[in-house]
């Protein structure tokens, strides 16, 4: 398990990170937590020519309340959000959703921005995001932009995001006093979500139910009608597109969607 | 005071949980130095002629020193009876992982860059990637031999056997292919002397028989080859020996002229280790709707991979059918079918948690057939305590049992009575987690092996201390401890001041090894033998130095000296002094012990179970076990090799299983795929006691390796497809992973319908 060679730089800095990507351009690869990007280039699924190191860069490691709701740094790891008092307070949902994913290692490792921009439906924090109308703040050469979450996620492991950008925060409109649910369906503690389903007051996010984290519209719309919980949790599969595994067929994964989004928006419909 | 059945931490634990043991990969000696590394290019596609491979871009990479194909390697293939398999992939490939080429370079990182400049042409073949695909026999591994059949045996069954039977249940259940996982993956290094010996530092279960088997693939004399085991991370049955890939680096080595070190990856580990299980077996279960059983038939497909590696194991599934009963009637018959998928050989239990899988399924069948409690069903049919020695229909000889007391102390445990009434409950109130329950009561077979014997030496060293070497190969199990507090009592030195030595082939030239659960009663056994002619040289020597006859000598074992029955306690000789004394060799002894015939711990589990009806997933609550195995020397270590059987053998029930694609590509390559448990799916387990001793071995004890994983699948297995009778399930075949469960329970909703 040796990658193939590539040439490794590090930044301390947003600036420094930029300058190296606008060097390389499409052959550098921002290193975060890596723990996606390692086993990529060890399986030599991904060989960068250059690996631009920017786990130094802790300016991007915070997260504040302000006006708008609460700014989350790219570089915060998903130990440092499940911690969070101003996440617990604000986005309670993130802040229990980052707590669960893989394993202690991963979450003292794994970044926030790291899984927003590697974008695997499998992953947990993209749906909650997406759930909670997040919005990415990204930052190239031509200046900063910011992009509703629920432009971000284009495809499998694709987003808009231009190779000389990085993602610097995500922002999550205020959620206090909303009530929440996490639902992670999986065979082990430490594996990827067959399905799951993050809920923020009437928001439903899905995990694994297609090439992209998914909001569950039907669902969302059913409920905005009047509908019961019980009945818009019927309709939480409806345009979903979820992957064909041995061990998890597509219509186990709509049936999960289904038993899973009623768990999750019955613990949201308790308020914060 | 006896220090055996007491709790003693395991001297080997300090060094493995500090620093770290030594592995294979660690070794830092003189003989290594300037060692090259190797990497095996292995078959990307299960079956496929082999038209082309050119090597010379990747010879011409930096660092490579050599890459070798079947061409370059002159020894005849390894005999895996009734066919060949060659050291590298000659000409055809067989499945996902078989060894192709091998690259040795200067730095182990260039080894990835050269494997993927060799340009291998395969002219795909049919893949044969299940059992049933094998037996249609259409297309065939091995042509010359003119069937993917390997192996029968069994005599034909008689079409009466069932006549008198009010009922009869019959199924096919699978006991799927897994994945040993050892933490250690495979690994040796090797180099031949200037005395023209290749020496072997390798990861393995048993050094003298991996001397044997390198070796003869070598085509040399066991003389001029030295196994050495360091420590060693795990093996499970898959490390006994050595695999192909250790004759070919030896070969390489002599080749190349240089020492050579090799670590496998974890996912080479997991295609191209050999795995474990993989059989298809149709059970047939006959009896009167008392609960009396009077006929069961077994009838095995055994998946031999692509390389029959071990004939014995549908073998040992045959001779444990009925298990802990008394039937009267028993009929078994097995095949042995090749498929292109990796060789399947020894994992823990080999051949016999099979054997009980089927027939505590069988049990739950026939009693969910009747209408009669499991447990029930289980007391009717036991063999009785004073049937022993039993000889059972399949040829197996039972030393001892009382299989009734530990199914109800389990239950005792478990407070069976009030789980059955609370699972009543929860269905009477439509709860959708349903609860389960499930029993297995379990025999098995250790030292079972005919490979006769294992070897103990015992040397008192001047200042009294004790070496010991041991056939045995410990390898995490904590017998290092087990053998020194043995021999402490035998003596009375104390344990600090006794080694226990192991694996290296020039120290303890004839062994067998650790396997088949046989350490403690045949590598113990022959320890206690030559403690035993030790004592009575001291006895001797002692005598001539205290100036009294050796008959009124005696070994006092709470002060570890010698002294004169009757006489005041100044006239006393201590070990050290007695070894001070002694000429060269005079303590000490080395004995071979092959009396002992095999032994058969029993016990039984239950295991509790919550599925959630609407998802299928299970979550298991409690694991109540008896696991008898005679009397305990370490109780520290006996509980550990308890506690790693049940969360392995529930693993089997629940999670693990290593799957082939129709295409013979195998899907769960990685350990992000391949579901091993962790102890986030496991409940503390409750252990209950029970000592029956043997007769059969010096220290009237039976093995513990392997007993509590043979016990607990089936008590995993049946607790979840309980959990899910009332809505008519009657079967799930493992690992009742949620999709099966769900798939389950729309398939009895539907035959409901009908």
């Amino acid at each position: 398990m040796i990658p193939a060679q590539f040439s490794y730089r590090r930044a301390s800095t947003v600036d420094e990170a930029l300058s190296v990507l606008a060097e390389h351009g499409d052959d550098a690869k921002l290193l975060a937590g890596g723990h996606s990007l390692l086993p990529l280039m060890k399986l030599r699924l991904a060989a960068p020519e250059v690996l631009v190191d920017i786990a130094p860069i802790d300016e991007l490691r915070y997260v504040r309340a302000d006006d708008d709701g609460v700014a989350i740094g790219a570089m915060s790891r998903y130990h440092d959000l499940h911690r969070d008092t101003v996440l617990r307070e604000h986005a309670p949902l993130l802040a229990h959703v980052a707590g669960s994913v893989g394993d202690q290692q991963v979450r003292h490792r794994g970044t926030v921005g790291g899984s927003i921009v590697h974008a695997d439906p499998a992953a947990d924090l993209p749906a909650a995001i997406l759930a909670s109308d997040g919005v990415l703040v990204a930052r190239g050469p031509g200046g900063e932009r910011r992009v509703p979450a629920a432009e971000f996620f284009l495809g499998p492991f694709t987003t808009p995001l231009e190779p000389d950008e990085l993602v610097t925060e995500i922002r999550i409109p205020r959620q206090t006093g909303l009530g929440w649910g996490f639902e992670k369906f999986t065979r082990r503690a430490i594996d990827w979500a067959i399905v799951g389903v993050a809920a923020v007051g009437r928001s439903v996010g899905l995990i694994n139910m297609a090439g992209t984290p998914l909001r569950a519209r039907a669902t969302e719309e059913a409920l905005a009608n009047g509908a019961s919980v019980a009945e818009a949790a019927e309709l939480a599969a409806e345009d979903t597109n979820p992957p064909d595994e041995s061990h998890a067929p597509p219509d186990y994964r709509r049936h999960l969607a289904r038993v899973l989004t009623a768990r999750a928006l019955d613990k949201a419909a308790v308020p914060a | 005071m006896s220090i055996a059945g007491t709790r003693v931490v395991r001297v080997e634990d300090q060094k493995l949980i500090t620093t770290g043991g030594t592995y294979v990969e660690d070794l830092r000696g003189d003989a290594l130095t300037g060692a090259v590394h190797a990497m095996f290019v292995r078959s990307p596609i299960a079956h496929a002629r082999i038209t082309s491979i050119d090597t010379s871009e990747a010879l011409a990479a930096p660092g490579v020193i050599a890459v070798y194909t079947a061409a370059d390697i002159d020894l005849p293939p390894a005999p895996v009876d009734p066919v060949t398999q060659s050291w590298l992939a000659d000409g055809v490939v067989r499945y996902v992982g078989e060894a192709v080429a091998l690259v040795l370079a200067e730095q182990r990182y260039q080894l990835a860059d050269a494997a993927e400049l060799i340009d291998i042409d395969y002219d795909p073949l049919e893949p044969v990637s299940s059992i049933d695909a094998a037996l249609a026999d259409e297309t065939l591994l091995f042509p010359e031999h003119g069937s993917n059949v390997m192996q029968v045996n069994g005599k034909e069954f008689d079409e009466k056997t069932f006549d008198d039977c009010e009922v009869v249940v019959t199924r096919t259940i699978v006991n799927q292919r897994v994945a040993p996982v050892p933490l250690e993956v495979r690994g040796a290094a090797c180099t031949w002397g200037d005395d023209g010996r290749l020496m072997v530092w390798l990861s393995t279960q048993n050094a003298q028989i991996a001397r044997t088997v390198v070796a003869a693939g070598l085509g040399v004399g066991e003389e001029s080859v030295r196994i050495v085991t360091p420590d060693v991370g795990g093996g499970f049955g898959a490390k006994v020996g050595a695999d192909p890939e250790v004759v070919a680096l030896g070969w390489a080595a002599r080749h190349s002229g240089r020492a050579i070190r090799w670590t496998e990856t974890r996912s080479e580990n997991l295609t191209s280790m050999t795995h474990g299980r993989a059989q298809q077996n149709t059970i047939t279960i006959g009896g009167r709707r008392d609960g009396t059983v009077l006929a069961f038939r077994l009838e095995v497909v055994q998946d031999t991979g692509a390389y029959p590696r071990l004939p014995f194991l549908p073998i040992l599934t045959e001779l444990m059918a009925s298990g802990v009963y008394h039937f009267p009637r028993v009929e078994t018959a097995s095949r042995a079918v090749a498929t292109n998928t990796a060789p399947i050989s020894a994992y823990r239990g080999a051949g016999r948690p099979e054997a009980t899988a089927a027939v505590e399924r069988a049990m739950d069948l026939f009693a969910a057939e009747i209408g009669m409690d499991p447990g029930e069903v289980r007391k009717a049919n036991f063999i009785a305590p004073e049937e022993f020695p039993y000889q059972t229909p399949t040829g197996a000889s039972y030393d001892t049992g009382d299989y009734a007391t530990a199914l109800d102390r389990v239950l005792e445990a478990g407070g069976y009575a009030d789980l059955r009434a609370e699972q009543a409950r929860r269905r009477a109130s439509g709860d959708p987690v349903a609860l389960g329950l499930g029993i297995s009561s379990y025999v098995e077979v250790t030292a079972g092996d005919d490979s006769g014997g294992e070897g103990g030496r015992v040397d008192i060293n001047p200042d009294g201390s004790v070496t010991a070497y041991t056939g045995s190969s410990p390898h995490g199990q904590g017998l290092g401890t087990s053998l020194a507090m043995l021999l402490s009592d035998q003596l009375g030195i104390p344990l600090d001041k006794i080694a226990v030595r192991h694996g290296d082939t020039d120290e303890v030239p004839k062994g067998i090894g650790t396997f088949a659960s046989r350490s403690l009663q045949m590598g113990g056994s022959a320890m206690r033998l030559a403690a035993d002619q030790v004592i009575a040289r001291a006895r001797e020597l002692a005598a001539n130095m205290l100036e009294a006859s050796p008959d009124d000598l005696e070994l006092n074992v709470d002060q570890g000296v010698w002294q004169v029955r009757g006489a005041p306690a100044s006239s006393t000789v201590t070990w050290a002094q007695l070894a001070e004394r002694a000429g060269e060799g005079e303590l000490s002894a080395d004995e071979w012990y092959d009396e002992g015939a095999p032994t058969f711990p029993f016990g039984a589990h239950l295991a509790v179970v919550e599925v959630d009806t609407l998802t299928g997933k299970v979550e298991l609550r409690r694991l109540i076990a008896v696991d008898d195995a005679g009397p305990v020397v370490n109780p520290l270590a006996f509980r550990g090799q308890r506690h790693g059987g049940l969360g392995q053998g529930a693993a089997q029930a629940l999670l693990e299983v290593m799957n082939y694609d129709p295409d013979g590509n195998p899907t769960t390559a990685t350990l992000a795929d391949y579901s091993f448990i962790s102890a986030t799916e496991l409940p503390d387990f409750e252990l209950v006691n029970m000592e029956t001793p043997t007769t059969r071995n010096l220290l009237g004890v039976k093995g513990i390796g392997e007993a509590a994983t043979i016990g607990s699948t089936p008590a995993v297995h049946n607790a979840v497809v309980d959990a899910v009778a009332h809505l008519g399930v009657r079967h799930i075949d493992m690992p009742t992973t949620p999709v099966r469960v769900w798939q389950a329970l729309g398939d009895a909703r539907k035959a409901e319908a009908k």
